[in-house]
């Protein structure tokens, strides 16, 4: 029997991104399925369909063999879909029943107040039925993650979901909380659950799934038994053609100190002190990896370096100068540059032109403008050297950045500030959300730069890449540096792992040791 | 692509136009029973007559101004609506330099210009720097002012500039150094228009030329990557909308210098506020400013007409440029018909 029959699928988004072109995708009831492809290889928008979120432009949907129409989340609802999005869809403030049962409370007699006892009692047993247990009658604005995610995967259960889509679950989890939501997909698909899951992280899709369907350009490449797939193999189909998953990473020349980062704490506008303390120190040629659990205190750290935060405490020595609350106009003339967190918000103008963007940091000075008047032809002669140089797919220079597909928008920012000559380069998640390709080419691109004499601070969620990149690595959890790392040799993803928890941490003198006195 | 859009807007636009004549005729067909003859005077009228076309294109002057001055910070994406109050003040402004400055041919009319320009410049720097220091929305605080621009405005015109020997309220007639001059001579045809359509071409250079347009447009398209990388957007608030005050206010002196050689206006002109639908129309594109306004400028034409000929309330038109504005500003509107272009562009560029 076919849980899931989507033929010939076609989607154009208003942009004109042809996102899914002739998709076929096939599940068996209680499988896991995994759906793998490189970013803008289609596979969000297929899922967004199946969920009733986009409407597709041509194309079949079955639902266990019966064609149906999807035109709503609630459509899909109904017919057993249930999805768990990549960011989580909680109200913070509200217990975690609440959560749950949100939208189809059970009420008292007269059917005007939610009763509370009766929502708590269902949740338990679903997550007693499903092996997930939950705190139900905690608010879930302190909970961990991994007990975040469980309560939307609950939220789906409750509503009957069969179906149940799981689109990069693990990119905000620990490896250890990894590994309990594998046992407990395990245990789902088990008791007949169909489960849909997105990722790109090959090694996680070999351990979990049942098959395999690789997406590539908006086409299906086909589906594979996973017993009859390497590694390999899968990202051979996803990029098309051969990858290199180790970077070649030449020692670290390190020069002299261009950054140094003391005793810095900081209070949000909420009052919570997400800084406490934290001192470390750069030098040219050699890059810091800064690895956390999101909220840890990173975004503050980075947006404080790079101008665009204000009120911390403390010091921050930049080239021998103090610089602490200078704002980005300053900071970038004294040669900071950044590739942000969010690049649709932050890090382009999205209905600018490739151009444009490129020099956002620098139009100002030759040979970009003179006193008074811009340039266009210098400006447009180094927008197609820099879309060269950064492999951009484009068709002209003058192309809108919100037409790209996100692994080259990213090269757009990146190309900027990989070429603003500065000497302090703060990347935050480099390589978030970009395909395969983009990020492999990124990651050169950052040792290159570290190899020209550039202080890299590189903050990622993605230890892979911390380990991968990084000369010397610091931890955070809770605004705290609570590991050091000086070499970065035989250290595993699961050993940072246990410092991201706070489950270990190093004594105060180690952690000294990041401030190189 | 960018193709497809400029045909998607274009049949838009012209839509959205023929719409709203549609609903103007069935309203004629209400108010009169002669609505054919009035409906022809309304579409025609403004090109019977030389004196008309002369009306036509003098109306066109202000509401070029205003366009643009409005195209500029709708470009920066503040929403300054006070046009309307800069002109005014310009205008006050204005009488205050034609009356009182020294009488010197050709110098006086550049000093009363500049001097209107500073007026407007300066009433709009209120709420811009307001908005940058306070972050107080603009949108509410260049409203109010055009009501401080009115009521200050008529006062001083009134108590400290009127001509007592006049049959009306109005200021002192300007000395003949403050006149624009006639470039016909049998009809006020007034230099404004050519002034205005070379502001058009500045403002357009400005925009996409200059240093300070492309800080201007990026703060527009993205606020937080303007500030990201470095540009001051709190100057660029406040440069965005003095300029545009000064661009109103530039209207208002060559209004009062062109057409009545004295300050006239005893109610709000409604040029700052024309000149929202003009930019609207326009796209906040300087260039295309001009014909948005010749238009907007033929319908108001062709409505005084119309009531001149057939006693029909000019004021239909207010209807239909209302209609426009909900038409062009409904993002939904016809975007079926866009999709569909898309996704056809789109699947023939797969094949």
């Amino acid at each position: 029997m076919k849980a899931v029959q989507m033929i010939n699928i076609v989607k154009v988004y208003p942009n004109g991104i042809v996102a899914n072109n002739g998709v076929n995708f096939e599940v068996e009831v209680g499988e896991i399925h995994s759906l793998v492809g490189e970013n803008g290889a289609g596979k969000t928008t297929l899922m967004k369909i199946l969920f009733g979120i986009e409407q597709p432009t041509q194309g079949e949907i079955r639902i266990f063999e019966k064609p149906v129409h999807i035109s709503s989340p609630h459509d899909a609802i109904k017919l057993g879909i249930g999805m768990v999005h990549q960011h989580f869809m909680l109200v913070p403030s509200l217990t975690v029943a609440e959560n749950i049962v949100l939208g189809m409370e059970p009420t008292k007699a007269w059917g005007t107040t939610i009763d509370m006892d009766r929502a708590v009692e269902m949740v338990n047993e679903v997550a007693e039925k499903y092996g997930l247990p939950v705190p139900a009658k905690e608010v879930v604005l302190d909970l961990p993650v991994g007990i975040k995610q469980r309560i939307e995967i609950l939220k789906a259960l409750i509503r009957g979901a069969k179906i149940l889509i799981l689109d990069e679950p693990t990119a905000v989890l620990t490896p250890q909380e990894t590994e309990e939501l594998f046992v407990a997909l395990k245990n789902l698909a088990k008791k007949g659950m169909t489960i849909i899951f997105i990722s790109h992280k090959l090694n996680e899709v070999k351990e979990i799934s049942d098959r395999i369907t690789v997406l590539r350009d908006g086409k299906t490449m086909g589906t594979y038994r996973v017993e009859d797939v390497t590694e390999e193999e899968i990202s051979r189909l996803m990029v098309g053609r051969d990858v290199e998953l180790v970077i070649d990473r030449p020692p670290a020349k390190p020069g002299r100190v261009v950054l140094q980062v003391k005793d810095l704490s900081y209070y949000r506008e909420d009052g919570v002190r997400v800084l406490k303390g934290v001192s470390f120190s750069l030098r040219s040629g050699e890059i810091l990896g800064v690895a956390g659990v999101e909220g840890n205190g990173q975004r503050e750290l980075v947006e404080i370096l790079t101008g665009l935060r204000f009120g911390a405490t403390g010091s921050i020595v930049l080239n021998g100068e103090e610089v602490l609350g200078l704002t980005a106009y300053d900071l970038r003339r004294k040669k900071v540059a950044h590739i942000p967190e969010d690049r649709i918000e932050k890090g382009a103008a999205v209905k600018a032109s490739i151009a444009e963007n490129l020099i956002s940091d620098r139009y100002y000075k030759r040979p970009f403008s003179g006193r008074l008047v811009l340039f266009p032809k210098k400006v447009i002669e180094f927008a197609k050297k820099a879309i060269k140089m950064f492999s951009i797919k484009t068709d002209s220079p003058l192309t809108e950045v919100g037409m790209l597909s996100g692994g080259n928008m990213q090269k757009v920012v990146v190309a900027r500030e990989f070429t603003s000559g500065a000497d302090l380069l703060v990347a935050d998640q480099p390589t978030r959300g970009i395909d395969v390709g983009s990020t492999e080419f990124v990651r050169k691109k950052i040792i290159e730069v570290r190899d020209s004499g550039v202080a890299v601070l590189l903050v990622s969620a993605d230890l892979q890449e911390i380990l991968q990149l990084s000369d010397r690595i610091i931890v955070m959890y809770k605004g705290e540096i609570v590991g050091y790392f000086d070499k970065n040799e035989g250290l595993t993803e699961e050993d940072l792992g246990y410092y991201m928890l706070g489950v270990k941490r190093h004594d105060p003198d180690r952690v000294k040791e990041a401030a190189l006195l | 692509m960018r193709r497809d859009r400029i045909i998607f807007e274009t049949v838009r636009t012209t839509l959205t136009i023929l719409i709203a004549l549609l609903i103007g005729y069935v309203i004629l067909l209400f108010a009169t029973d002669k609505a054919n003859e009035a409906f022809k005077w309304f579409l025609l009228g403004p090109l019977s007559t030389k004196r008309r076309i002369v009306e036509l294109l003098n109306r066109t002057t202000p509401l070029i101004f205003t366009g643009l001055a409005v195209s500029v910070v709708f470009q920066a994406e503040i929403f300054n609506i006070g046009a309307e109050g800069q002109l005014f003040f310009g205008a006050v402004a204005a009488t205050f330099a034609a009356l009182y400055f020294p009488h010197i041919k050709f110098l006086q009319i550049i000093l009363v210009m500049l001097f209107a320009m500073a007026a407007g410049g300066a009433w709009a720097a209120v709420p811009a720097y307001m908005k940058a220091k306070w972050n107080a929305s603009e949108l509410v605080s260049s409203l109010m002012m055009n009501y401080v621009a009115f009521f200050f405005g008529l006062y001083l015109v009134n108590y400290h500039m009127r001509d007592v020997n006049a049959g009306a309220l109005v200021s002192y007639r300007f000395p003949r150094t403050a006149w624009l001059p006639r470039m016909l001579r049998r009809y006020n045809l007034h230099p404004g228009i050519l002034i205005a359509i070379g502001f058009a071409l500045l403002v357009w250079f400005f925009l996409y030329r200059t240093k300070y347009g492309y800080e201007l447009r990026m703060v527009g398209k993205n606020k937080e990557f303007a500030r990201f990388s470095g540009i001051k957007v709190e100057n660029v608030v406040i440069y965005s909308q003095i300029i545009s005050g000064m661009i109103a206010g530039l209207a208002g002196a060559i209004e009062l210098m062109g057409l009545y050689k004295r300050f006239v206006w005893q109610m709000t002109p409604g040029y700052g506020f024309d000149g929202i639908i003009v930019a609207l129309l326009a796209r906040n594109n300087p260039l295309m400013v001009i014909p948005a306004a010749l238009f907007i400028s033929y319908l108001r034409t062709g409505s005084y007409v119309m009531g001149r000929m057939t006693g029909i309330a000019p004021e239909i038109v207010v209807m239909l440029q209302a209609i426009m504005i909900l038409l062009i500003t409904a993002e939904a509107f016809l975007a079926f018909w866009k999709r569909r272009m898309i996704e056809k562009s789109a699947m023939s560029r797969e094949e």
